[in-house]
């Protein structure tokens, strides 16, 4: 085995600058629970590893223009202890908190989740439907992504030579907001989501949705966001007409693979049944 | 190869040690350190045999690089009982019998402590979600999750 070189930088100019000199061969150590597991197996075989966890911004949960700023590093188990946050962002949380065991929420992250570029990646969807920004630090400075844009295939990220997601931000909604995260998956805990879809959305007054996002993963070779979808909530009470159009929607959107977990029939039709409980679910939060 | 010099506390022990960069903290409890009452299963972080606690959190030490450990504090179940008076936990276990081949349950006993330090009042379902990433395959699981209820009542009463 090549010898490995550590290094935890505490600002993240250093952390780039040892990332755009590395040439490919450094990968960003956040949470582990992946890389650390890749490596195990030669999926990646890195010659340093730049360990993000020492620089102040990846490990903070700061408020910002009444929305929440998340440090890319900061692990799952602490998004559910900040009671702001989880009051704010139901949806992003309870996805984050679904990703592997108690244990690996010790350390996993949503900017490891994001940056993983898995198709099934749990906290992507709910970031999605979020409007959720990262926050990006690359050699020329830094610039503000759409989470969406993060990920463009199974394992591969948009991301330029030097460049690491340092936080991840998820902007205030307007009042009577909500949003919910679920997953389909053959037992009750510890799985990979066969789909999972996670939905935003705003009531007026009266009860009328006024806008929503919808996120899908696990049926395309990245998460979507799926405005057809979002379409067919805007302007309605979620009635039976506009939960079938959401439906159809989403399921029109699925692209997936056949694999042992899920057939590209069950994925796509799974979808859409899931579509309608998290909007049901978005939508009573909303009203609360 | 260039070895690091880490220093952490382990059971309340400033230690320190050199080591790889692809070595795991369990790399290092075991083979450098030689506390092998940490156990490995898959190595992935997918069975919790491993489980310690780094700076109260529990984790996975197959899933944490030894070099990350600098400057934080490790507990490991060799710093659950007090000298050779067992943990409630442990006793428990014991006495009702929540363990066979033993393989899994210092990772059990590491989890289902710091569950009770966060949670002195754990419902059942509580107990059995926090502990998913604990596989068992000689119990069924039962006799444990009624252990970790008796120590919990126990502990309250105490």
């Amino acid at each position: 085995m090549a010898d490995i070189q550590y290094q935890a930088p505490e600002d993240l100019a250093a952390a780039s600058a040892l990332l755009a000199g590395a040439g490919g061969k450094a990968r960003i150590l956040a949470g582990g629970t992946d890389l650390l597991v890749q490596m195990k197996f030669d999926v990646v075989e890195p010659t340093l590893l730049i360990d993000i966890k020492n620089i102040a911004e990846t490990r903070t949960i700061a408020e910002e223009d009444g929305g929440f700023r998340v440090g890319a590093a900061v692990p799952g188990a602490e998004l559910g202890e900040d009671a702001a946050l989880a009051a704010a962002w139901p949806g992003v949380v309870e996805a984050a908190e679904l990703i592997g065991s108690t244990q690996v929420q010790g350390r996993a992250s949503l900017g490891g989740n994001l940056c993983n570029a898995s198709p099934a990646a749990d906290s992507v969807p709910a970031m999605i439907a979020a409007g959720a920004v990262a926050r990006v630090i690359g050699p020329d400075g830094q610039r503000d992504v759409a989470v969406e844009d993060i990920a463009t295939g199974p394992g591969k990220t948009s991301l330029a030579s030097g460049e690491i997601v340092a936080s991840i931000f998820l902007p205030k909604r307007p009042a009577n907001s909500g949003d919910a995260y679920l997953r389909f998956i053959p037992r009750t805990e510890m799985d990979i989501a066969v789909v999972g879809v996670g939905i935003s959305l705003s009531l007026d007054g009266d009860g009328v949705c006024t806008a929503a996002r919808v996120g899908l993963g696990a049926v395309a070779p990245t998460a979507l966001l799926v405005d057809a979808a979002a379409d067919a909530l805007i302007g309605s009470k979620l009635d039976e007409a506009a939960m079938d159009n959401l439906a159809a929607a989403v399921s029109a959107a699925c692209s997936p693979i056949d694999d042992k977990r899920g057939t590209v029939e069950f994925r796509t039709d799974i979808a859409g049944v899931l579509a309608r409980r998290v909007a049901s679910i978005a939508f009573t939060r909303a009203g609360k | 190869m260039a070895k690091t010099h880490v220093t952490t506390t382990i059971n309340g022990d400033e230690t320190e040690f050199l080591c790889e960069t692809e070595q795991t903290l369990l790399d290092v409890l075991r083979d450098e350190l030689h506390m092998t009452g940490t156990k490995e299963g898959c190595g992935t972080g997918d069975c919790g045999a491993c489980s310690v606690t780094m700076d109260g959190r529990l984790i996975c030490s197959c899933l944490v690089l030894g070099v990350e450990t600098h400057g934080h504090k490790i507990e490991t179940i060799e710093g659950m009982a007090d000298g050779d008076a067992l943990h409630p936990l442990q006793r428990n276990f014991i006495d009702m019998a929540a363990l066979q081949c033993g393989i899994c349950t210092p990772g059990v006993l590491v989890a289902a402590k710091n569950l009770l330090e966060k949670n002195p009042d754990p419902s059942e379902t509580e107990v059995r979600f926090w502990l998913a990433g604990n596989l068992c395959r000689c119990t069924g699981y039962d006799k444990i999750i009624r252990a970790v209820m008796e120590t919990a009542a126990e502990m309250r009463g105490a």
